[in-house]
């Protein structure tokens, strides 16, 4: 087996994404969909070490960046679970298909 | 090689329980499957020598965003959970262009030429980090304080709900 280099951790990473984007556009349920979001933000961090590992690997700014990210997605998940909470609680229901009374 | 032995294993357990997440039809599974997710990528990280964020990783993803989200599915399913996470109509359509995303991605990935430098991975990154964090980029750090901060208030007015719930009606 060959050493693993930049290009074995870019592909997992954009696997990753892929599935992310898939589910991001596939669920019906809103956590679902969150989930979905986080898969896509890992993938975007295991990039950004990766690129950090094997360009840059005294500069440590792309692991830094992964740290924000990290930041960002926790208040992300928090505040979209409490979006979902008071959307159940105004509707029943965490469905997509039935959140659409913005449509016309 | 030991190291080129768990990539691998990592990575198709990374892929393996991502594709769970997205395709299981129980959300339970799903939010499990998630966090097996948080803790392969944390696998990776330490292979890519990046010890500090493995760590933050399993903190901040398995004991935080996981456990979350599973409250999430716990407060929000009601009923039977077997088919609590169904796909909705687009999904054999969309298939066919997250494909051709990812061929692309891929292609582009294994076309370029990247400037790899040779280079043994570095011993420690958490004290590089921190100079990092509380030096070049103190602004940005204080920052994410502040969006955390607002986030939380947010997330607990949200989750709480208006001022005209509760007794306590102002």
């Amino acid at each position: 087996m060959a050493a693993i280099g930049l290009e074995h951790y870019l592909t997992v990473a954009a696997l990753l994404f892929c599935l992310g984007v898939y589910g991001l556009l596939t669920k019906r349920n809103l956590v679902a969909i969150l989930m979905s979001i986080e898969l896509m933000l890992n993938a975007v961090n295991l990039n950004m070490v990766a690129f950090s590992r094997f360009i840059t690997p005294d500069a440590f700014v792309g692991q830094l960046f992964a740290v924000f990210t990290i930041t960002v997605a926790a208040a992300e998940v928090a505040v979209g679970l409490a979006l979902i909470f008071s959307i159940y609680r105004d509707r029943a229901t965490t469905s997509t298909e039935e959140l659409d009374w913005m449509k016309w | 090689m030991a190291s080129v032995a768990a990539f691998y294993l990592l990575a198709a357990v990374v892929l393996a329980a991502a594709a769970g997440v997205v395709f299981k039809r129980n959300l339970v599974h799903s939010a499990l499957l998630l966090a097996v997710t948080f803790i392969g990528v944390a696998g990776l990280y330490i292979l890519l020598a990046a010890d500090f964020l493995a760590a933050v990783q399993l903190l901040v993803y398995n004991g935080a965003v996981a456990v979350i989200v599973v409250i999430g599915v716990m407060l929000t399913q009601k009923g039977d959970m077997k088919n609590s996470n169904p796909p909705n109509r687009m999904g054999r359509g969309l298939l066919v262009v997250v494909v051709l995303l990812a061929a692309g991605m891929l292609a582009a990935v294994l076309t370029t030429k990247w400037p790899v430098v040779a280079q043994p991975p570095p011993g420690e990154t958490a004290g590089a980090i921190a100079g990092l964090l509380l030096g070049e980029f103190a602004i940005a750090f204080e920052a994410a304080a502040v969006l955390l901060l607002a986030a939380m208030i947010g997330a607990i007015i949200l989750a709480r709900g208006g001022e005209n719930r509760g007794s306590h009606r102002t």
